[in-house]
C-alpha cells in the first residue's frame, strides 16, 4: 500500500524527527533525553520512512549497513575513555573542555560516550526492523 | 611512558593495518613488516641501558580503586622475549605478504596476527598481574582467530575451538592462582611481591596458588598432558604456526613459569612438579613424533618436546640450567621459526607437505635449501651454531643433578637424538635425492620469503659463533631476573673435549639410528593405534560430547522453543525467588499508603484497565497488539504525572518501535485457528495472577519503608559538580556508572547481531532451512 501524502510527508518528518534526536541527544546532560531516547526517536524517523516509502529506498538513504552503526557506536563509546589515559587520570574518567561558546557550553567525554549509545541504539532498532522486513523481498 | 605509548600505537596500527593493507595489496607484507621492525628497533635502543643493569618501569592508572594498573617492566627478561618477538615477527610479517598473495582474507590475517604480536608484547612487559592475565587472554583469542583462519574448514574450527577451550580454561585457572596471590600478598604487582617469597611460600594456600598458576602455563606451552592441541592448531596458515605456534605464543607459559620463578619458585612442590612434567612431556611428544609424516606436524611435535625441555631446566633451576633455558630459548625461537617457514615453502613450491613425497628439491631452490640447512644444524646442535651452545650447557646442568641426573640425561639425549631425526626428515630430507612427480612444478620462492627466514637462520650462526657479543649481556640480566640474584656469566662456543661433547656425538648417532629405524618401522606403526583411554585428546573429547549433552536436555527443558515456555520459566523462577526471600524479612504486609487520588490517576489506571480488557478477549493479533501498546504508552504517562520525564520519553519510543516490530511480525504468522484451551487458560491465570499480586506487595513495601541509602543525596549533590549535568539519570548513565552503560550496549550489539544471524545469514554452501 502506497501513500502519497504519507510518503512526502515522511521525507520532511524524518528531517524534523532526525533534528528532534540529534536535539535530544545534546540536551540529554541537563534536561530530559540522552543518547539512548535519542536512538531510539532517530530509529522510530527511519521507521516511518520506511513504512511509507518501503524498506528498498529507507535502506538507500541510509546508506550504511546498520551492523556498521553498532561497531561504530561501541567503538566511540569504548574510545571515549580513552582520554583519560592521555590525562594521567584512571580509566573512564570524565574529561571536560570548556569551549567558551555558550551554545555549546562545556563538552565532555560523557557527551562522546552518549553519542556512541546514539548511534548503537539507532543501528540496533534498524539492523532488526530491516532484517524482519527484508524477509518479504524474493 | 615510552613503553605504554610503544604498546598504544601497535594496537593503533593493528587496527589501521587491514585498511592499509588492502590499499596497497601486493606489498601488504612489505608495508606490515614496518611495525615489528619499527618495535624491534626500539626495544633495541633500550638494550645498552638493560645491559648496564637498569630496570624500567613505568605506571598508568587503570582502576586504582582495586589495584589494577598498567604497570609496565622493562628487564632482562622481558627485553630478550621482546626482542624475539619483535624479530620472528618481523620475518614472519614480511613472509605472510608474499606466502598468502592470493588469500583475498589477507587483511584480516594481518589484523589478527598483529593483534597477536602486542598482545604478546603486552603480557612480557606487564608487570602488574591484572594486565598482564589481560594480555594473555588476548593471545589466546587471537590465537584462536588465527588458527580458525579458514573458517570454512571444519578441521580448522574444531582445532581453533579445542586450542581455546584448552588454553582459555588454564587461564581461569592462573586468574584464580593470581587472585589467590593477590589476596594473600595485598598487592597486584608483580615486583612487590619479589620481596614476599617467604611469606607466599609458608602461607597454607601455597599449593593451591602454585598449582593454579602451573595448570594456566602448561596448558599455554602445551605441557604434558595438555599437549594435543599443538599439533591440532597446525591447521592454521604457515606463519601462523611459525609465529604463534613455534617462537612466540607457546612459550607464554614458560614465561610465565620464569617470572614468577622468583616468588613460588625454591620449593619442592614447584621445582619437582616443572622438572618431572617437563621432562615427560620432553620425551612422550619426542617419541610421539615418531609415526608423523607431515612436515608440519613433525616440527610441532619438536616444538612441544623443546616447550617440555624448557620446563624442565626450570624445574632443576641452578644457574647452569637457567643459563641452558635462555641460549635454548632463543635458539629455539630463530630454528624453528626458520624451518616453519621453509616448510610453507616447501608446501607453496611442491603442492606437499607429506615427507614421503619430497626430495631433490634443493636443485629448484638452493636459496631455501641453504636457509634449511642451517636452521637444520643449529636443531640439530651441529657446530658452530647457537643451537650447540643450548643443548651442550643443557648437559652440563643437568649431569650436575646429583640425584636424577642419571635418568634424565639419559631421557635428554633420546629426545635430542629425536629431534636429530626429525630435522634430518623435515629440515634436510626434502633437498637432497631424487626428484619425485610433484602436484605443481617447484620453483625458488620470492624475495619476500627468503628475507625473513634467512636472515633469523644467519642470526643463529652468528649467535653461535659470538655467543658472548650477542647474548652475553642479556644473559646476565635475565638469570638475574628469574633466579633474584645478580650473575655474571661466561657464555662461549667451544668447552674443549670433555664428558659433554661426548654426549652431543652421543645424540648425533642415536638420532642418525633412529631415522633408520624409522623408515624400517613405518609401515608397521601406520596399523597400531594407542588406546583412547591413555589419550588425553580423548578426555577432551568425552568432556567436551558430555557438556554438549548436558546442554541439550537442559535447552530442551527449559528453552523448548515455545515463547510462552520461556515467559513461564522466567517469571515463575523471578516469582518464587523473590517470594523466598521477601517471606524471610517481612513479617506484616504494608498498609496501603493513605492519600487522595486523583481525577487523572483514576483516568489512566481506567484506560490501562480497559486495555487490559480488550487484549485479553481479543481475537486478531493486531488488536492485541495494539491495546498493549496502549498499555504502555499510559504506564509512560504515569512515569510523567510522578515525575519521570526521562523514564516516560524512553517508554513512549520503546512502545512506538516494538509496535511497529509486533507489527512486522505479525504480518507473517498465520491467523489465530486453534485457541487455549480452559485448563492452560487457568494456567496463565494463575501464572500472571501471581506475577501481579507479587509485583503489587513490592511496590507497597517500597512505598512503605524507608529508603535511604544515602546514595539519592549523594548523587544529586555530585551530579553538577562531578558530572557537570544537571539532569541526574543521564549523568548516571554516562559518567557515574558509564561502565554498566557499556556492558548494557555490549550486550545489546550482541542481541541484535544474534537476531540478524537467527534471520539472516546464510552461509555459502549451506542451504538455508526452510521455513515452515
Amino acid at each position: 500500500m502506497y501513500s502519497i501524502i504519507l510518503a512526502t510527508a515522511s521525507k520532511y518528518l524524518l528531517l524534523l524527527l532526525q533534528m528532534f534526536s540529534v536535539f535530544l541527544l545534546f540536551r540529554g546532560h541537563n534536561e530530559p533525553g540522552g543518547g539512548f531516547v535519542g536512538g531510539l526517536v532517530a530509529a522510530a524517523a527511519y521507521a516511518l520512512y520506511f513504512i511509507a516509502n518501503g524498506i528498498g529506498k529507507a535502506e538507500k538513504l541510509l546508506a550504511v549497513d546498520p551492523l556498521h552503526l553498532i561497531s561504530a557506536g561501541l567503538l566511540l563509546a569504548v574510545s571515549s575513555t580513552l582520554p583519560a589515559f592521555a590525562a594521567g587520570r584512571s580509566f573512564m574518567t570524565a574529561i571536560w573542555f570548556d569551549t567558551g561558546i555558550s551554545l555549546f557550553g562545556k563538552v565532555g567525554t560523557p557527551l562522546v560516550f552518549d553519542t556512541g549509545v546514539y548511534f548503537l541504539v539507532l543501528g540496533i532498532a534498524l539492523k532488526i526492523i530491516f532484517s524482519l522486513a527484508e524477509e518479504d523481498r524474493p | 611512558m615510552p613503553l605504554f605509548y610503544l604498546l598504544l600505537t601497535g594496537f593503533i596500527v593493528s587496527a589501521v593495518l587491514p585498511f592499509l593493507s588492502r590499499r596497497v595489496k601486493g606489498y601488504s607484507g612489505w608495508v606490515a613488516v614496518l611495525l615489528p621492525l619499527a618495535l624491534l628497533f626500539r626495544f633495541l635502543a633500550f638494550y645498552p641501558r638493560i645491559a648496564a643493569g637498569e630496570i624500567i618501569r613505568e605506571s598508568v592508572l587503570w582502576v586504582p580503586s582495586l589495584g589494577i594498573n598498567l604497570t609496565f617492566v622493562l628487564d632482562g627478561l622481558s627485553l630478550a622475549f621482546a626482542l624475539i618477538i619483535t624479530l620472528v615477527g618481523a620475518a614472519v610479517f614480511l613472509y605472510a605478504g608474499a606466502y598468502m598473495r592470493h588469500d583475498k582474507e589477507m587483511p584480516r590475517f594481518f589484523f589478527s596476527i598483529s593483534l597477536f604480536m602486542n598482545s604478546m608484547l603486552g603480557l612480557v612487559l606487564s608487570d602488574n598481574m591484572a594486565a598482564m592475565f589481560v594480555f594473555w587472554e588476548l593471545t589466546g583469542i587471537s590465537s584462536f582467530l588465527l588458527i580458525g583462519f579458514s573458517h570454512h574448514d571444519l578441521q580448522s574450527r574444531k582445532s581453533a575451538l579445542q586450542a581455546l577451550l584448552v588454553t582459555g580454561g588454564g587461564g581461569l585457572a592462573l586468574l584464580a592462582g593470581l587472585i589467590l596471590l593477590s589476596g594473600l600478598s595485598g598487592t597486584m604487582e608483580l615486583s612487590e611481591l619479589y620481596p614476599q617469597h617467604d611469606r607466599v611460600v609458608s602461607s597454607p594456600l601455597y599449593p593451591a596458588i602454585a598449582l593454579l598458576v602451573m595448570i594456566g602455563a602448561f596448558t599455554k606451552s602445551a605441557q604434558f598432558p595438555f599437549h594435543f592441541w599443538l599439533p591440532n592448531a597446525m591447521a592454521a596458515p604457515t606463519p601462523v604456526s611459525a609465529y604463534l605456534h613455534s617462537a612466540t605464543m607457546v612459550k607464554a607459559g614458560i614465561y610465565l613459569l620464569s617470572r614468577m620463578n622468583h616468588v613460588l619458585g625454591g620449593t619442592a612442590l614447584w621445582q619437582d612438579s616443572l622438572l618431572v612434567v617437563g621432562a615427560l612431556t620432553m620425551v612422550g611428544t619426542a617419541i610421539l613424533a615418531f609415526s608423523q609424516t607431515d612436515l608440519k606436524k613433525l616440527l610441532a611435535y619438536s616444538t612441544l618436546s623443546v616447550l617440555g625441555t624448557l620446563c624442565m631446566m626450570i624445574g632443576i633451576g641452578s644457574e647452569l640450567a637457567i643459563k641452558a633455558f635462555f641460549v635454548y630459548l632463543v635458539a629455539h625461537s630463530l630454528y624453528k621459526g626458520t624451518l616453519f617457514l621453509v616448510a610453507g615453502t616447501i608446501d607453496h613450491a611442491a603442492g606437499t607437505r607429506e615427507v614421503g613425497m619430497l626430495g631433490g628439491l634443493g636443485r629448484m631452490m638452493p636459496f631455501t635449501m641453504a636457509t634449511a640447512l642451517l636452521a637444520s644444524l643449529s636443531m640439530m646442535g651441529v657446530i658452530p651454531l647457537v643451537g650447540f651452545i643450548g643443548k651442550e650447557t643443557l648437559y652440563a646442568s643437568i649431569l650436575e643433578l646429583e640425584d636424577w641426573g642419571r635418568y634424565l640425561v639419559v631421557a635428554a639425549v633420546a629426545a635430542n637424538g629425536l629431534l636429530v631425526m626429525i630435522t634430518l626428515l623435515a629440515g634436510i630430507r626434502p633437498f637432497i635425492g631424487k626428484l619425485p612427480q610433484f602436484p605443481s612444478t617447484p620453483h625458488e620462492a620470492p624475495i619476500a620469503m627468503l628475507a625473513g627466514p634467512a636472515c633469523l637462520a644467519v642470526f643463529g650462526l652468528l649467535a653461535g659463533l659470538f655467543p658472548d657479543y650477542f647474548l652475553g649481556s642479556l644473559l646476565d640480566r635475565f638469570a638475574s631476573v628469574v633466579l633474584a640474584d645478580t650473575l655474571t656469566f661466561r657464555i662461549k662456543l667451544w668447552h674443549g673435549f670433555n664428558e659433554v661433547l661426548l654426549l652431543s656425538f652421543v645424540t648425533f648417532f642415536c638420532g642418525m639410528l633412529f631415522s633408520v629405524l624409522r623408515r624400517k618401522m613405518l609401515p608397521h606403526l601406520k596399523e597400531r593405534h594407542i588406546m583412547p583411554f591413555l589419550k588425553p585428546s580423548a578426555w577432551y573429547d568425552a568432556a567436551l560430547e558430555a557438556l554438549m549433552r548436558l546442554a541439550r536436555i537442559q535447552t530442551r527443558i527449559l528453552q523448548n522453543g515455545s515463547l510462552r515456555n520461556y515467559v513461564t520459566v522466567i517469571v515463575t523462577t523471578a516469582v518464587a525467588l523473590g517470594a523466598a526471600a521477601l517471606a524471610g524479612t517481612v513479617s506484616a504486609l504494608p498498609a496501603f499508603p493513605a492519600g487522595d487520588v486523583t481525577f487523572y490517576e483514576v483516568a489512566i489506571v481506567s484506560i490501562i484497565l480497559f486495555s487490559i480488557l480488550l487484549l485479553i478477549t481479543s481475537s486478531s493479533r493486531l488488536k492485541a497488539v495494539i491495546a498493549l501498546g496502549v498499555m504502555g504508552f499510559s504506564i509512560g504517562i504515569i512515569f510523567i504525572l510522578y515525575g519521570a520525564p526521562d523514564l516516560a520519553l524512553t517508554s513512549f519510543a520503546i512502545e512506538t518501535l516494538s509496535v511497529i516490530l509486533f507489527v512486522l511480525v505479525l504480518y507473517r504468522l498465520p491467523r489465530f485457528s486453534t485457541y487455549s484451551t480452559t485448563a492452560s487458560r487457568f494456567r496463565d491465570v494463575l501464572i500472571a495472577g501471581s506475577v501481579g499480586v507479587f509485583m503489587s506487595v513490592m511496590v507497597l513495601l517500597t512505598a512503605s519503608g524507608e529508603l535511604d541509602s544515602g546514595l539519592k543525596r549523594y548523587f544529586a549533590e555530585a551530579s553538577l559538580p562531578e558530572g557537570k549535568g544537571r539532569n541526574i539519570v543521564n549523568v548516571i548513565l554516562v559518567d557515574f556508572r558509564a561502565i554498566d552503560t557499556l556492558g548494557e550496549i555490549t550486550v545489546l550489539a550482541v542481541a541484535a547481531i544474534g537476531v540478524f544471524s537467527m534471520l539472516k545469514l546464510v552461509i555459502k554452501g549451506y542451504p538455508k532451512e526452510e521455513r515452515s
